[in-house]
C-alpha cells in the first residue's frame, strides 16, 4: 500500500468503522477528544517553556498567565478525566459483564466536558482571565484586575465540566448496581458496599474465617474505580460549590453591586477548596491508577494478582488518607494551626508512600510471578509509569515535611520533580498503555502501522518527562519559583534544557499521533463520529 | 538555634540524597525491564512484601523525625509562638506593593527575628532571596490573618524581598531589591 492509501485508508485497511459497536465508537470519541486535549496542554505547555528561557515580547504577562491558568485545567478536565471517563465506562461494563447503566448519559459526558473544557480555554485565550486553578480568595473576584463576564463565562465551562463528571458518577455506581434486563436479580445495595471495599471489613467483624477471593461480589479493579469515584464526586461538589460563590460575586458586579471580599475568611477558603482539590491529586489519581495498575497487571500476565487482600486493604485505607491529607499544601500559611500541619500535612501523608508503595509493588510482583513475558506496549508503558510514580511520590514526600517545605513551596521543585513527573511520565505513561493496550480491542483488531514509532514515541516521552522535571527540580533547588516571570536570565540554563526536554514530549506526541493515523487512517478517524447501526448494550460485535 | 545549617545546607543534602534515590530507583526499574523477559525464577516470598512494608513505614516515619531534629528553623516554626524575638518588623502588603517600615531593614546576625506580614487585600507571599536568586525561606500571606515568621541569620548578606505567591499577572514584578541586610556575623 502506498503512504497515501495508508493515510487515508488506515494500515492493510484493517480498521473498518462500520464494524464498530456504539460503545467502542463512544469510547474511541474519549480517546480522540483526550488526545486533542492533551495536545493544547503540551503546545501551551512549550510556549511557556520558551517563555521561562526567555519572555517573549510579542506574549504580554497577562497572556503568559491566561496561558498557565488554561493550561493545567485543559491538562486535567480535557485531557486525563476524557481519557480515563472514557475506558472506565467501557471496562466497568467489561469486568462486570453487564452492558452500561446509560450510553446516552456516557455520550451526554463527553459533550459537556469537550464543549466546557473549549469555553473555559477560549474565554482564557480572548480575555485572559487568569486566577490560576488555586484560586486563592480574594483573586478570581478581583474585578480590578478581571472583568467579572470574562471569570463568568470561565466559571460557566467549568460548571459544564463538573456537570458532566457528576453524570459520569451517576453512570458508574448505577452500573455496578443495577439488574439489566432479563438477567439475574442483583443486590445493589450488597454491591455497592462490597464496590467500596466494606465486604473485608464486615467480615472482620463477623469473626470470619481469612477472606478468600471468592467473598467478593466485584473484582478488585472495580474497588479502585468505585473508591476512586467516590472521591471525583466529592471533588465536583466542592469545584461547584466554589464556582457558586465565585459567580455570585460575579453577578452582583455586573448587576452594579460591589460584595465586600473579605466576608469570606481566605485561610477558611483556602482550606475547603484544597480540600476538594486535593481529591483529584491524592485521591481520585493514586486510587485509579492503582486500579489500572492492577487491571494491565492481570491482564498482561493472565493471573491473579499478588497479595490481593492486600491491595484491598490498600485501597480501603485509601480512603481515610486521600480525605485528610489536604493540610500539605497549606504548610507554608502561618496561621494554619501546627496540629494539621503536623497530623494531615505530615503524618497522613506518609501514609500515601505506604498506599502507593503497596501497589507499585504488588503490580511488579504480579508482572514478575508470570516471567518470561513479552515486552509489548502495553508492558513498557505501564513499566514507565511505574517508574514516574516511584519518581514523584517520594518528592511529594520530601515537600510535605514542615521543616523542607519552608524552603520548598511554590518553587519549581514543586512543580517539576513532583507534579510533572507524576502527571507526565507516571499517569500519562500509564493511560498510554491503557490506550494500547484496548486499541485492538476498541478498533476489532486494527494493526499498529509502526512498532518503531511506537519504540520512539515511549523513549522520547520517557526522557522527555524525566528531563524536564529533572531541570525543573534543579532550578526550584537553586531558588527559581514557579507561576512567576524571570526577566534577566535568571535561570536561563536550566530552562535552556527544560525546555529541550519538553519538545522532546511535544515530538513524542507528534510520532505517536501519526502512528494512530496512519493506523486507522483518516477515513477511520472520521468513521468514528459517524453513528453506529449497531446495538448500544452491546460492547464488542457479537 | 546556634546550629551552621541554613537552607543552602539542607539543599545540598536533599539534592544528593533525592539524586542518589533517582539513580537507585532507575537501575532497578530498568533492571527489572531487562528481567521480566527473560526466564528465571518467578516466586516472590511474601516476607519480601512484609519486609518492603516495613521499609515504606520506617522510612515515611522517620523522615520527618530527621528533619524535626536536624533542620534549625522547624521547631520555631511549629511551637514558637510565644518565643521572645530581638528585633521585629512589620510589613504591609497592598495593591501588589511591599510597604517597609524602612527602606532598608538592618537583620542582626545569630538572634531571633520576626516578620510579620499583612495583607490588606490579596494573598501574596513573603520570601527572602540571597544575591544568586537562592531563597532563604518563603510564607503565604493570606489576608485577614497574622503571617509571622521567626527566623535566625547567620551570615552576613544582603537579600532581596520577593512575593512567592502568584496575586496577578502584575505580582512578579513584587520584588525589593536588597532590602534586608544581615550583620554582626564574626565568620
Ligand atoms: C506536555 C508538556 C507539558 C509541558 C512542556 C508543561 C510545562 C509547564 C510549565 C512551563 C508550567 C509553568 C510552571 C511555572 O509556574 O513556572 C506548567 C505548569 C503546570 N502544568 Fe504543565 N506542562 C506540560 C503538560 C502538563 C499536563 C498534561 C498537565 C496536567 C494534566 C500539566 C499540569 C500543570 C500544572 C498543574 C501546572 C501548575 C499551574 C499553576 O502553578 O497554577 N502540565 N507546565
Amino acid at each position: 500500500m502506498s503512504f497515501v492509501q495508508t493515510l487515508i485508508g488506515g494500515n492493510k485497511g484493517s480498521f473498518k468503522p462500520e464494524s464498530l459497536t456504539p460503545m467502542q465508537k463512544l469510547t474511541l470519541r474519549y480517546v480522540v477528544v483526550g488526545l486533542v486535549y492533551y495536545a493544547f496542554a503540551a503546545i501551551e505547555g512549550m510556549i511557556m517553556r520558551i517563555y521561562q528561557v526567555k519572555p517573549i515580547s510579542f506574549i504580554p504577562p497577562k497572556q503568559y498567565f491566561g496561558i498557565l491558568t488554561a493550561h493545567p485545567l485543559v491538562g486535567i478536565f480535557g485531557s486525563t478525566y476524557m481519557l480515563v471517563f472514557g475506558a472506565f465506562l467501557f471496562l466497568v461494563p467489561m469486568l462486570l459483564k453487564k452492558p452500561l447503566w446509560s450510553f446516552k448519559l456516557a455520550n451526554w459526558t463527553w459533550g459537556l466536558i469537550t464543549v466546557g473544557t473549549f469555553t473555559f480555554w477560549l474565554d482564557g485565550f480572548i480575555s485572559h482571565y487568569a486566577p490560576l486553578y488555586t484560586l486563592y480568595w480574594p483573586l478570581p473576584a478581583d474585578f480590578n484586575v478581571f472583568h467579572p463576564l470574562s471569570g463568568a463565562i470561565f466559571i460557566t465551562g467549568i460548571a459544564l465540566i463538573m456537570v458532566g463528571t457528576l453524570l459520569f458518577v451517576l453512570n458508574i455506581f448505577k452500573t455496578i448496581t443495577y439488574t439489566p434486563d432479563g438477567a439475574a436479580p442483583v443486590n445493589g445495595k450488597l454491591m455497592l458496599l462490597d464496590s467500596l471495599g466494606f465486604t473485608g471489613l464486615f467480615n472482620l467483624f463477623r469473626g470470619r474465617r481469612r477472606n478468600q477471593e471468592e467473598d467478593y461480589l466485584t473484582p478488585l479493579p472495580i474497588v479502585a474505580i468505585a473508591r476512586g469515584t467516590v472521591d471525583t464526586l466529592f471533588n465536583a461538589l466542592i469545584i461547584t460549590g466554589t464556582g457558586v460563590l465565585i459567580l455570585i460575586y460575579m453577578i452582583a458586579e455586573l448587576m452594579g453591586h460591589s460584595l465586600r471580599t473579605s466576608a469570606i475568611d481566605a485561610l477558611l477558603y483556602k482550606n475547603w477548596f484544597w480540600w476538594g482539590l486535593d481529591l483529584i491529586a491524592d485521591g481520585l489519581v493514586l486510587i485509579y491508577v492503582a486500579g489500572v495498575w492492577y487491571l494491565l497487571a492481570m491482564l498482561i500476565t493472565g493471573k491473579k494478582l499478588f497479595m490481593q487482600k492486600w491491595a484491598r486493604a490498600a485501597l480501603a485505607l485509601e480512603m481515610v488518607v486521600s480525605w485528610t491529607v489536604w493540610s500539605h499544601h497549606l504548610l507554608s500559611d502561618q496561621s494554619q494551626p501546627a496540629i494539621l500541619k503536623v497530623v494531615s500535612g505530615e503524618m497522613v501523608t506518609a501514609f500515601e508512600l505506604i498506599t502507593t508503595g503497596l501497589a507499585f509493588f504488588i503490580t511488579l510482583a504480579t508482572l514478575w510471578s508470570a516471567r518470561p513475558l513479552k515486552m509489548t506496549n502495553p508492558l513498557k508503558f505501564l513499566i514507565g509509569g511505574l517508574l514516574g510514580f516511584a519518581l514523584a511520590i517520594p518528592a511529594g514526600i520530601m515537600q510535605a515535611d514542615v521543616g523542607l517545605n519552608r524552603i520548598l513551596h511554590n518553587t519549581q521543585w514543586i512543580i517539576g520533580p513532583h507534579v510533572h513527573v507524576a502527571i507526565l511520565v507516571g499517569l500519562t505513561m500509564t493511560l498510554y498503555s491503557v490506550v494500547y493496550f484496548l486499541l485492538p480491542i476498541l478498533t476489532n483488531g486494527a494493526e499498529l502501522w509502526s512498532q518503531k514509532l511506537a519504540n520512539l514515541h515511549f523513549w522520547l516521552h520517557l526522557l522527555g518527562g524525566i528531563g524536564m522535571g529533572g531541570f525543573m527540580g534543579m532550578a526550584g533547588l537553586h531558588g527559581m519559583l514557579r507561576r512567576t516571570i524571570y526577566y534577566n536570565g535568571e535561570y536561563e540554563g536550566y530552562m535552556w534544557l527544560a525546555a529541550l526536554s519538553g519538545s522532546l514530549l511535544l515530538i513524542a506526541l507528534g510520532v505517536f499521533l501519526f502512528n494512530i493515523v496512519m493506523t486507522l487512517g483518516l477515513r477511520g478517524a472520521i468513521g468514528v463520529f459517524k453513528k453506529s447501526d449497531l446495538d448500544a448494550r452491546e460492547l464488542l460485535p457479537q | 538555634m546556634k546550629s551552621a545549617v541554613d537552607s543552602n545546607t539542607v539543599l545540598w543534602g536533599q539534592t544528593i540524597i533525592y539524586t542518589a534515590y533517582v539513580l537507585a530507583i532507575m537501575a532497578l526499574m530498568a533492571w527489572f525491564a531487562y528481567n521480566i523477559v527473560r526466564t528465571g525464577p518467578s516466586k516472590i516470598k511474601p516476607a519480601v512484601f512484609y519486609a518492603f512494608v516495613a521499609f515504606l513505614v520506617t522510612t515515611g516515619v522517620s523522615l520527618h523525625i530527621i528533619t524535626y531534629n536536624t533542620i534549625p528553623w522547624t521547631k520555631v516554626d511549629l511551637h514558637g509562638k510565644n518565643t521572645p524575638t530581638a528585633q521585629q518588623f512589620e510589613i504591609t502588603v497592598a495593591d501588589h506593593k511591599f510597604q517597609l517600615p524602612s527602606e532598608r531593614l538592618d537583620v542582626q546576625c545569630g538572634k531571633l527575628v520576626e516578620f510579620n506580614v499583612i495583607s490588606k487585600d490579596l494573598t501574596y507571599g513573603f520570601g527572602l532571596f540571597r544575591s544568586d536568586n537562592s531563597m532563604v525561606f518563603q510564607m503565604q500571606v493570606i489576608p485577614g490573618h497574622d503571617n509571622i515568621i521567626k527566623w535566625n541569620f547567620l551570615k552576613n548578606e544582603v537579600l532581596s524581598i520577593r512575593s512567592t505567591e502568584y496575586s496577578g499577572p502584575e505580582g512578579s514584578q513584587m520584588i525589593v531589591k536588597d532590602a534586608v541586610h544581615v550583620t554582626g556575623c564574626t565568620k
